[in-house]
């Protein structure tokens, strides 16, 4: 499904500030993998989930994505694979757009704009029963602007988007770490409901290890730009925060300090 | 007063032709979110093609679409600067402006050149603003022109690639994340623009009877203020696109009317540009300063929970 060969990526080499952010990450991921991905700040989290994104290209390595290699495809045209959800709230929808445009944006993801309507009655209808899955009333808010919404409901629009067409694979980068704890797990409610019901392909970041724990089926802890823990399925049900804890010491030789992690 | 009412219909007229290029301002400054001030140029690119293509004998409505074409030409220009060549959008259109200024020359020949109404088929000048049969009244012809333009463009930015150059400007990172071709847009949105720039340039040398390689010095800020005053004065009435469109049309109008009383009011034409930029200045700092010093401090927490 997902193919990442010993990718590698630094950023500003040469300076004082080089920082080397993926150290030869190699990962496979299979159809219908939910992993949750987890490790310290710096550890290469966002710049992975960038990677594959396209957002820059990496500086050595491949990336397979469903047998297409995209290592130099531009970010526009990965998209087609791809659904993502980003932290900041702001980041995955146009403030000054309508629910429904915006919608209608996601819905074309991959396809060629043309001079065809931006948006049909039809598609309109259906958004309006999609909305009303979320159960939040944006299916009578259909033509606001995304501007005048909360942060969870944003981003609860932004999953909609991500997934409008089914993407090849979702990246979810701490999509719930900006709202308040509620409104989070009722993001993440929603998450995994649309991830299930389309067996959607997932790599879903956050700092919350028992979020970690409670979702998906695969487990991986990244530090300093490499995966240094993998754990599938039977053992993934039985894991708790403190074996983590444990486990990281033990691969990495420190300490996981991080007290957003230990908060949350 | 009297001076004022008589050029009253000739405001109007001037008005309604710089609401062209004031729409073309519309579309990158508020649309695509970059000042673009490659119009500087376009603003006179536009009125020299028209002008020496229609000494050569075409068409009036041929020189007018290759005027179009000219600008859409200077926007693609200050595009792929920008685009390709990474050059911040506002450096990338002062050097397209700059290049225009020898491409204007050479278009012309020489810094001015009249065109008479008398020898040439015109479409508009400021002879026909009163006294004229309704079919050879300017106002009426540029209104036309006004109404024309408004309804491409709503059809236009309601479609898949217009809605998509819309998020392009609102937010480019989710653009791309959607599939969307940021760059591509952008250059097509700064030639959308600078093509109306430069029919309105056309459009003008033809109502003064003459184009000359400074007339669009400063245009940036005439589009601005256009764009500014419609936005102030009908914000909360205007919501559509087509309307808000419609507004800045009327407020390049406003600009207009103002500026002939001030002139009818006696004061030093010299003082005219500082005049103009002094009040776009100010109107551009009110929504700053609104949120600087206005604004009351948002209660957050608690209260999202309950909504989401």
């Amino acid at each position: 499904m997902l193919e990442v060969k010993e990718i590698y990526k630094t950023f500003n080499p040469g300076t004082v500030n080089e920082k080397t952010a993926l150290d030869g990450l190699s990962l496979k991921l299979e159809e219908g993998d939910f992993v949750t991905v987890i490790g310290g700040n710096g550890a290469g989290k966002s710049t992975l989930l960038n990677a594959l994104a396209g957002t820059w290209f990496v500086d050595e390595g491949q990336i397979i994505i469903d047998g297409t290699d995209v290592t130099k495809m531009p970010e526009h045209k990965r998209a087609k694979f791809l659904g993502r959800v980003f932290q900041d709230p702001m980041m995955g929808t146009a403030a000054t757009m309508g629910i429904d445009e915006n919608l209608a944006l996601a819905a074309r993801r991959g396809k060629s704009r043309g001079l065809r309507g931006g948006i049909s009655r039809k598609e309109r209808d259906e958004y309006r029963e999609l909305l009303a899955t979320l159960g939040l009333g944006l299916e009578d808010r259909l033509t606001s602007k995304v501007g005048l919404l909360s942060g969870g409901q944003r981003q609860a629009v932004t999953l909609l988007m991500a997934t409008l067409q089914k993407p090849r694979l979702l990246l979810l980068d701490e999509h719930t770490a900006a709202l308040d704890p509620k409104t989070a797990a009722k993001v993440l409610e929603t998450t995994n409901q649309i991830v299930n019901a389309s067996r959607l392909t997932t790599l879903m970041i956050t700092h919350n290890m028992k979020d970690a724990i409670a979702n998906g089926n695969r487990l991986i802890m990244m530090n300093k730009g490499k995966v240094i823990l993998d754990i599938k399925g039977e053992e993934k049900k039985n894991l708790h925060v403190s074996d983590l804890l444990q486990k990281f010491e033990q691969v990495s030789g420190s300490e996981l300090v991080n007290d957003r992690m230990m908060l949350s | 007063m009297e001076t004022l009412f008589n050029a009253l219909p000739g405001a109007v007229a001037q008005g309604l032709i710089w609401g062209i290029m004031a729409i073309g301002v519309y579309i990158t400054y508020k649309v695509l979110d970059i000042a673009d001030l490659t119009v500087d140029g376009t603003m006179c690119t536009g009125g020299a093609v028209c002008i020496v293509m229609l000494m050569k004998g075409h068409d009036i409505w041929f020189c007018m679409l290759c005027a179009v074409a000219a600008g859409m030409l200077a926007g693609f220009v200050t595009g792929i600067l920008y685009t390709w060549m990474g050059i911040p959008p506002i450096l990338a259109g002062i050097l397209t402006q700059l290049s225009l200024w020898s491409v204007n020359l050479k278009i012309l020949g020489k810094s001015n050149q009249a065109v008479s109404v008398d020898k040439y088929d015109l479409l508009v000048s400021l002879r026909n603003v009163k006294n004229v049969p309704l079919h050879k009244n300017t106002i009426l012809i540029v209104a036309i022109f006004c109404v024309v333009i408004i309804a491409l463009l709503y059809w236009f930015f309601g479609t898949e690639l217009g809605c998509s150059l819309r998020a392009t400007g609102c937010n480019p990172s989710m653009s791309r994340a959607q599939g969307i071709n940021t760059k591509r847009n952008i250059v097509l949105g700064l030639m959308i623009s600078n093509g109306l720039v430069c029919l309105s340039s056309a459009l003008l040398v033809q109502y003064q009877g003459f184009v000359d390689i400074n007339m669009g010095r400063g245009a940036i800020v005439i589009g601005l203020a256009a764009v500014i005053i419609g936005n102030v004065i009908f914000e909360k009435i205007f919501r559509n696109f087509a309307l808000k469109l419609l507004s800045v049309a009327i407020g390049s109008v406003i600009y207009y009317i103002v500026l002939q009383a001030v002139i009818a009011m006696g004061i030093d034409t010299d003082l005219l540009k500082i005049l103009s930029a002094a009040v776009v200045a100010i109107f551009l700092a009110v929504p700053y300063w609104k949120q600087k010093y206005f604004m009351k401090p948002v209660k957050r927490a608690g209260k999202e929970g309950q909504n989401a």
